[in-house]
Parts: C-alpha cells; sequence; structure tokens
C-alpha cells in the first residue's frame, strides 16, 4: 500500500500538464463548467482532446477510449480541474457510449462511438418522465413496432441541454403487459431532427436554461436502433446509472472549488480582518476539506477495485451521495462567503460578455445562482434517497 | 498508488482474526474484562507468537520488517474484537519511541517489547494539559549527569499492566512552551513511582501515575533534552492512525450487528429493518465505516510524509473518525431500541470503546482546530 506515483506516472502528469497548457483553448481559461455556455464553449475542449485520442478518459482502449489506469484517470481529472477545463460532457461520454459498446451491436459501434469520441454529435438523456422520476421504472413513453420501424408516442422531461442535441437515448415501453414495471422497456436511440421530436425550453429557479421537455409524437426511428434486447432496457438503464453515479463525485472540481473559496474567504472583511481568520469560518472550510478528503481516497479505493477488474457497483452509490454534498456545501459556503454581494442578479452584464458592468466583486458574481442550480445534484441521477435504497437492498440486504 | 495489502499482511490479518474469533468471544472478554488483572498475559504471549508485537518493526531492529500499515491491520481486527491488551500503548507508542532511541536504548527495550515480556504505557496527558502535548506541569530538573522527575499523569492507558512508562517532562521553559519538553523511558518500580489502578468504562485498565523525586539518568532520555515535541508529536500521530484503525474495526462490527438485528427484530409484524427510515439510517452507518476506511488508510500512508501534511492527514482523519464513530455508535443504539442499553448486549461495549477513542490523543474539536491552523499558516493569495 502506498500513495506515490510511479515515475512513469510523473512523466504522464507532466506531459497532460503540459498539453492541456498549451492546447486548453485561451478564451475559455477560467470560464468554467456553467449551464450558459455555448455549444461551440461546450465541446471545444472535447474536440481539442477527441483529435489526441485523449476524449474518452474511462473508455476501455478498443473502442477509442485511452486506456488509462485508474491512477493515470486520477491525474487527468487533477490536471484538468487545476485549469477549471470544460469536460466532455456525460450524456455521451460516460451514458450512452458505454452502453453501446457492452450491449451494441457491431454496427451501432461503428455508427455511434466515432462522433462521440470527436465531440461532433451531442447526445442527449431521454429517461425522465412527469410521472417518472425517482421511479423510473414506471415510464409511459410507448415504442410500437410497424414494420421495420419503432414508432415512439410521449413526453421526456429534465432533459439536459437536449437544446443542443443531435442524438437521444430513450427509455419506451414496448411491452405494456409485461408482469413488473421494468420489464418491458427498452432501450432506444433517436436521431433529434426526426420528425415528431420537440423539445420545449424549462426555465429553472436559477433564471438559465439548462433542462427541456421533449416530446415525441409519432417519432419513427428504424428498428436497428434498439440497443439490447428488446423489454430487457432495464438492465441498460441501471448499467447506466452506475456509471453515471461514479463519475458524478466530482472530486477534483470541489478540491479546486476549496482553493477558490478560500481565496475569496481571504479578500472578504469582517471587522476589518479577513473571513478565513475568524474561526467559525475557517473551521466549516476545515471541515469541508476533511470530508473532500474522505470522499477522494473513498473514490481512490474504488478505482482501484475497479482496476482489478469490479466493474462500478453499487458502492458508487456512496460517491454520488457525498460528492454531490459536497459540491453542495461548497456552493452553500461560496455563497455565505460573498456576503451582501450574492443578492445582484448579474445575468447578461460585463462578466457575462456584455458592456453593462458588473455589481460587486467578481468573485461574487453568480455566486447565488450556482447555489441555487447545484440543489438539482442530489435529485439528479437517481436521487440521493433512491441512492441510499440502493445501497441499503444491494449491499445491506435490507 | 496501490491500495493491496502484502500477502504478510493479509497473513497477519487472517490468522489473528482467526485467534479472536476462536479465542475472544464476547462472554469470554466479558470475563476477563472483569476479572482482577483485566486482561490475559496468555493472550499477550499468544499476540507475540503470531508476530504481531514484531511486525511494525525494521528487520534491522529485530522486526519482521513492516510498518504502520501493519500496525494498522492489527489494530482494526483488535477494533473488531473489542480486544484490550495493549498493543497501541506498548508496540506503537512505547515501540514508536524507542525505535528512534539510540542503539544503547533499541538493545535495551526493543527486544522486550517484541517478545512480549515489556509493556509499555505512554504517560503524556495532565490533569490541566487537556490535548496540548506541550503543556506540562510535570518536570524534569538536572541533577549531576540525570534528571529527577516530579508530578503527576493523568489516565494512562494499560499502565496497571506495564513495566516501564515513556514520560513527557519539562526540562525548560513555560507551561506550554514548544521548546523544552524532554521524553523519559522510566521503569515502573523505580523508587518514586506511584500509581492509582482503575478500571475504564470501556473494559480497560488504566492509571493516575505519580512522580516524586524519581531519579533517572542521563541514559533516560529519548531524543534531544528540550527538543523532544516533534518526537512526541510523530508518536501522537502514529497512535492517531492506530486508533483510527481501531475506531474501522469496532464501526464495522458496530454495523453489522445493527443490521443483522433489524432483519430479525419484528414491529407491527415485519422486520424493522424493512422500514425505510431505518434503511436509510444504516446506510448512513455504513458510509460513515467506509469513509473512515478511507481516511485510517490515508492518515497511515500519509505519516512519513512532511511534518504539515503529515499532522493535517493525522487531525482531518481523527476529526472524521470521531464524527463518524459517535455516528454509527449511537445510531448502533438507538436502532437496537431497549436492548442496545442492555450490558449483555455486545452492541453497547462498541458504543464505548468508539466513544473513548475520541476521548483519546485529541477529540474531534482539537483535531479541528489544530487542522485549521495548520491550513490557515499560509493565507493563500488574493482572489483578484
Amino acid at each position: 500500500m502506498n500513495l506515490e506515483f510511479s515515475p512513469e506516472e510523473i512523466a504522464f502528469r507532466d506531459e497532460v500538464r503540459a498539453f492541456i497548457a498549451e492546447n486548453y483553448p485561451k478564451e475559455l481559461a477560467g470560464v468554467g463548467t456553467r449551464e450558459d455556455l455555448t455549444r461551440e464553449q461546450f465541446l471545444a475542449w472535447h474536440k481539442i482532446l477527441g483529435k489526441k485520442g485523449w476524449s474518452a478518459a474511462a473508455w476501455p482502449k478498443k473502442y477509442g477510449g485511452t486506456g488509462w489506469t485508474s491512477t493515470q484517470r486520477y491525474i487527468w481529472s487533477e490536471e484538468n480541474a487545476r485549469v477549471d477545463a470544460i469536460m466532455p460532457l456525460p450524456f455521451g461520454m460516460a451514458m450512452v457510449a458505454p452502453v453501446i459498446y457492452t450491449f451494441g451491436t457491431e454496427e451501432q459501434k461503428q455508427k455511434h462511438l466515432p462522433g462521440i469520441l470527436s465531440g461532433d454529435v451531442w447526445w442527449c438523456q431521454g429517461y425522465s418522465e412527469p410521472g417518472a422520476g425517482s421511479d423510473l421504472a414506471s415510464v409511459k413513453t410507448t415504442a410500437v413496432r410497424d414494420g421495420d420501424e419503432w414508432v415512439i408516442n410521449g413526453q421526456k422531461t429534465w432533459t439536459t441541454l437536449a437544446q443542443f442535441a443531435d442524438w437521444g437515448f430513450f427509455l419506451c415501453r414496448t411491452d405494456p403487459t409485461a408482469a413488473k414495471p421494468q420489464e418491458g422497456i427498452s432501450f432506444i436511440l433517436v436521431d433529434m431532427k426526426t420528425p415528431g421530436v420537440e423539445v420545449r425550453p424549462i426555465k429553472l429557479l436559477d433564471g438559465g436554461h439548462e433542462v427541456n421537455e421533449v416530446w415525441l409524437t409519432d417519432v419513427r426511428v428504424p428498428v436497428e436502433n434498439l440497443v439490447g434486447k428488446e423489454n430487457e432496457g432495464w438492465t441498460c438503464a441501471k448499467f447506466l446509472l452506475a456509471h453515471e453515479r461514479s463519475g458524478i463525485a466530482g472530486v477534483a472540481r470541489s478540491k479546486r472549488g476549496v482553493e477558490k473559496l478560500r481565496a475569496i474567504a481571504s479578500t472578504e472583511l469582517v471587522d476589518g480582518e479577513p473571513l478565513i481568520q475568524t474561526n467559525e469560518f475557517a473551521r466549516k472550510i476545515s471541515q469541508l476539506e476533511i470530508d473532500l478528503t474522505a470522499l477522494e481516497f473513498t473514490e481512490l479505493r474504488t478505482l482501484a477495485a475497479e482496476s482489478a477488474g469490479k466493474g462500478p457497483g453499487p458502492e458508487s452509490s456512496i460517491l454520488k451521495i457525498k460528492g454531490t454534498e459536497i459540491q453542495q456545501r461548497l456552493t452553500e459556503l461560496t455563497l455565505e462567503a460573498v456576503g451582501n454581494y450574492a443578492e445582484p442578479y448579474t445575468a447578461g452584464m460585463e462578466s457575462d460578455g456584455s458592456n453593462e458592468l458588473g455589481v460587486g466583486p467578481d468573485h461574487s458574481h453568480f455566486v447565488a445562482e450556482t447555489y441555487f442550480n447545484m440543489r438539482k445534484t442530489s435529485i439528479y441521477g437517481g436521487s440521493n434517497e433512491i441512492q441510499r435504497g440502493i445501497i441499503s437492498k444491494m449491499i445491506l440486504g435490507l | 498508488m496501490d491500495f493491496n495489502f502484502t500477502e504478510e499482511q493479509t497473513m497477519i490479518r487472517d490468522s489473528l482474526s482467526r485467534l479472536i474469533r476462536e479465542q475472544y468471544d464476547f462472554d469470554t472478554r466479558r470475563k476477563v474484562v472483569a476479572s482482577k488483572d483485566g486482561w490475559r498475559p496468555e493472550m499477550w504471549a499468544q499476540f507475540a507468537e503470531l508476530g504481531l508485537l514484531m511486525a511494525p518493526f525494521s528487520e534491522e531492529d529485530g522486526g519482521l520488517g513492516g510498518g504502520p500499515i501493519d500496525a494498522m491491520v492489527v489494530m482494526e481486527e483488535f477494533g473488531k474484537g473489542l480486544v484490550v491488551e495493549p498493543y497501541l500503548p506498548s508496540v506503537v507508542c512505547g515501540g514508536g519511541f524507542l525505535k528512534r532511541g539510540n542503539d544503547a536504548q533499541k538493545a535495551e527495550y526493543l527486544g522486550g517489547i517484541m517478545s512480549g515480556e515489556a509493556i509499555f504505557a505512554f504517560a503524556y496527558a495532565e490533569p490541566r494539559g487537556r490535548y496540548n502535548l506541550a503543556d506540562l506541569e510535570t518536570t524534569a530538573k538536572k541533577d549531576g549527569s540525570g534528571f529527577v522527575l516530579n508530578g503527576h499523569k493523568a489516565v494512562v492507558i494499560g499502565a496497571p499492566w506495564a513495566t516501564h512508562f515513556v514520560v513527557t517532562a519539562r526540562t525548560s521553559g513555560d507551561r506550554r512552551d514548544a521548546k523544552g519538553v524532554t521524553v523519559f523511558v522510566v521503569a515502573k518500580d523505580a523508587k518514586g513511582v506511584s500509581t492509582r489502578d482503575y478500571p475504564t468504562v470501556d473494559g480497560r485498565r488504566a492509571s493516575e501515575v505519580y512522580f516524586e523525586n524519581v531519579a533517572v539518568s542521563a541514559d533516560a532520555v529519548i531524543g534531544e533534552v528540550d527538543n523532544g515535541l516533534p518526537l512526541v508529536e510523530l508518536v501522537a500521530d502514529e497512535a492517531i492512525a492506530a486508533l483510527c484503525a481501531e475506531a474501522c474495526g469496532a464501526m464495522k462490527v458496530a454495523h453489522a450487528m445493527t443490521v443483522e438485528y433489524s432483519r430479525n427484530r419484528k414491529q407491527f409484524g415485519t422486520a424493522i429493518g424493512k422500514f425505510q427510515v431505518l434503511q436509510h439510517r444504516m446506510v448512513d452507518m455504513f458510509m460513515e465505516h467506509e469513509q473512515s476506511v478511507s481516511m485510517t488508510y490515508m492518515a497511515t500512508l500519509k505519516l512519513d510524509e512532511d511534518e504539515v501534511t503529515r499532522k493535517k492527514a493525522a487531525s482531518a482523519a481523527k476529526v472524521r473518525i470521531g464524527q463518524g464513530g459517535r455516528f454509527v455508535g449511537q445510531q448502533a443504539i438507538q436502532i437496537h431500541g431497549g436492548m442496545g442499553m442492555t450490558d449483555e448486549m455486545a452492541v453497547g461495549h462498541y458504543f464505548k470503546r468508539l466513544t473513548m477513542i475520541d476521548a483519546e490523543f485529541g477529540n474531534v474539536d482539537h483535531h479541528l482546530k489544530r487542522y485549521t491552523e495548520l491550513s490557515t499558516v499560509d493565507v493563500p493569495m488574493a482572489a483578484e
């Protein structure tokens, strides 16, 4: 047992660091991942990585992934977090791709994986419905076989960034008579340009347009868009959720967030002294950082187990729960740190690319919006209560 | 980076776990704890035979060539079995000091620690010093070439069973000064040493130890006169890592017992483990345990890093384990209901041990403060 990087790993870190320094788009430096980025901004780094062959850090080599070890992936996340890099979005890279290369046909792999690797094709996730949130298995969207086509009807919701999507993956009910709700669901790929697909924006409490409703009316897609077996889509859905959960911890990003929080708390003053030197706030930061360390080493243990041949299992639920709790607490403390200047609504002002001056220090901009937005993290990807249910059933056997 | 155990470490774990299962069941432990001596020297001899007492020492010192990870493995198993024998005071603390002593001290004491014939206790705490390792009223005054010790050491765990003490005393400076702390090795039967022995609430034995004009020679000083604090802090951090491992073992069992109990206990016509509110509570216990294991690995693996990194790691782990141990312990009792309150159920004994682990070598508040002080030494650059 040891924490040291081998000489090869140190060389790898140096190589990665140099590559990022040279190639990360200058105009995106320090912008960070925000919901109001343009499609081009979201994809800029992804495309550069695609050319380098580094876009899919977690995929096996034979499908175009890097084949990196868990330690290399850890280094990779750390190095990208140092510059707040806007990473490839999870919908293609971490969600549908592992389903396709695990359950898909050779044709599906060849058709879809290259576009995900290169960043040319944007995917969205058609899982939740108005009546199927935590109870995902109660999806009502139907897909009915008609000759060589599936005819899809229904409504999906909370579809993140579907306004940019080229393709979507949808959970559809293909056997309404199945004995259990989990049976009779199929996993189907839909070209978002297909007639009958309509994307309607949902404005969120932070003022942003991040999620959408997706309406599907007599949408016809070829039968070969089914991934895995008909009526066994739940297997794909569960598999995908386990992958989604493990990427969700966001340790490296949160570590960077703590650094920024320290910097903010060093300039904000309380009775003329830096906020960070007050016992109350300094200890809140310490507690956050300690909990983040616990999460980091739990993730490292999980990664080590994974590279020893075990795929992400129910343990990844811990990473989801603790990772999102920490992300939320980080934004909560950042909100507290900026004091009065949490209040101005500065969307559309200076730091947002307009000529109008912002209000208050730059570090206070979007702090409240980010805090509001991050409440989503304990709800999405299977709410944290659902995760506890999974651990209770799968690990504790209750 | 590597989180695997060596073959030797796995062997230690397996054989110790078997020994505890076969000879350290809960009823046996209760009898031993209630007996006059409160421990089993013959069990200590078996631990020595298994090589546990030699495991963390270098081959050069006559050990098996292991280190803190081996101690971690042993302490986790001790935590699972609520073992009372003094591995932490004697091997981790006593051994921790003496392996850093001079050649003569190593030759005189290490063999005894590894064979189990010598048993050390670490007399560092004082009635008014709380968790500050430098807050010492015990004095050691120069007398010819040697020293004379006077003072009162508080709650010295394992002292009733000890043959020797490692004692911290002030040789110069003011009461809380970092400089002026010196570490001594003192035989328990030295003239002027007296003890008041008592049981602890979690089934171990401890003493108040009094030094009254105890004369020791210059050879009794471990490390440098007046500059002993860094060594004391290092050994204390090693003790913290070992305690964290013990806590992980205890949490694991307390959680497992609780899950098992909830499967069998029926109320309202159903097993209480079917209730979602209790399921989620037990998941939270599970996560506290898992994160404690992570923090124990982290602190143990960082013991050989630079001083600030090591101290922050030990404090971070002690904070997390203090909080996790309290949560797991309290909830284990809660879910066991009235039965959890009884002496006959093992779970209460795990709760008691977990509670006392927080009180040893600095509790949550102490280490959160220490971590914070170490983090704000350099105020980072302004945001803009």
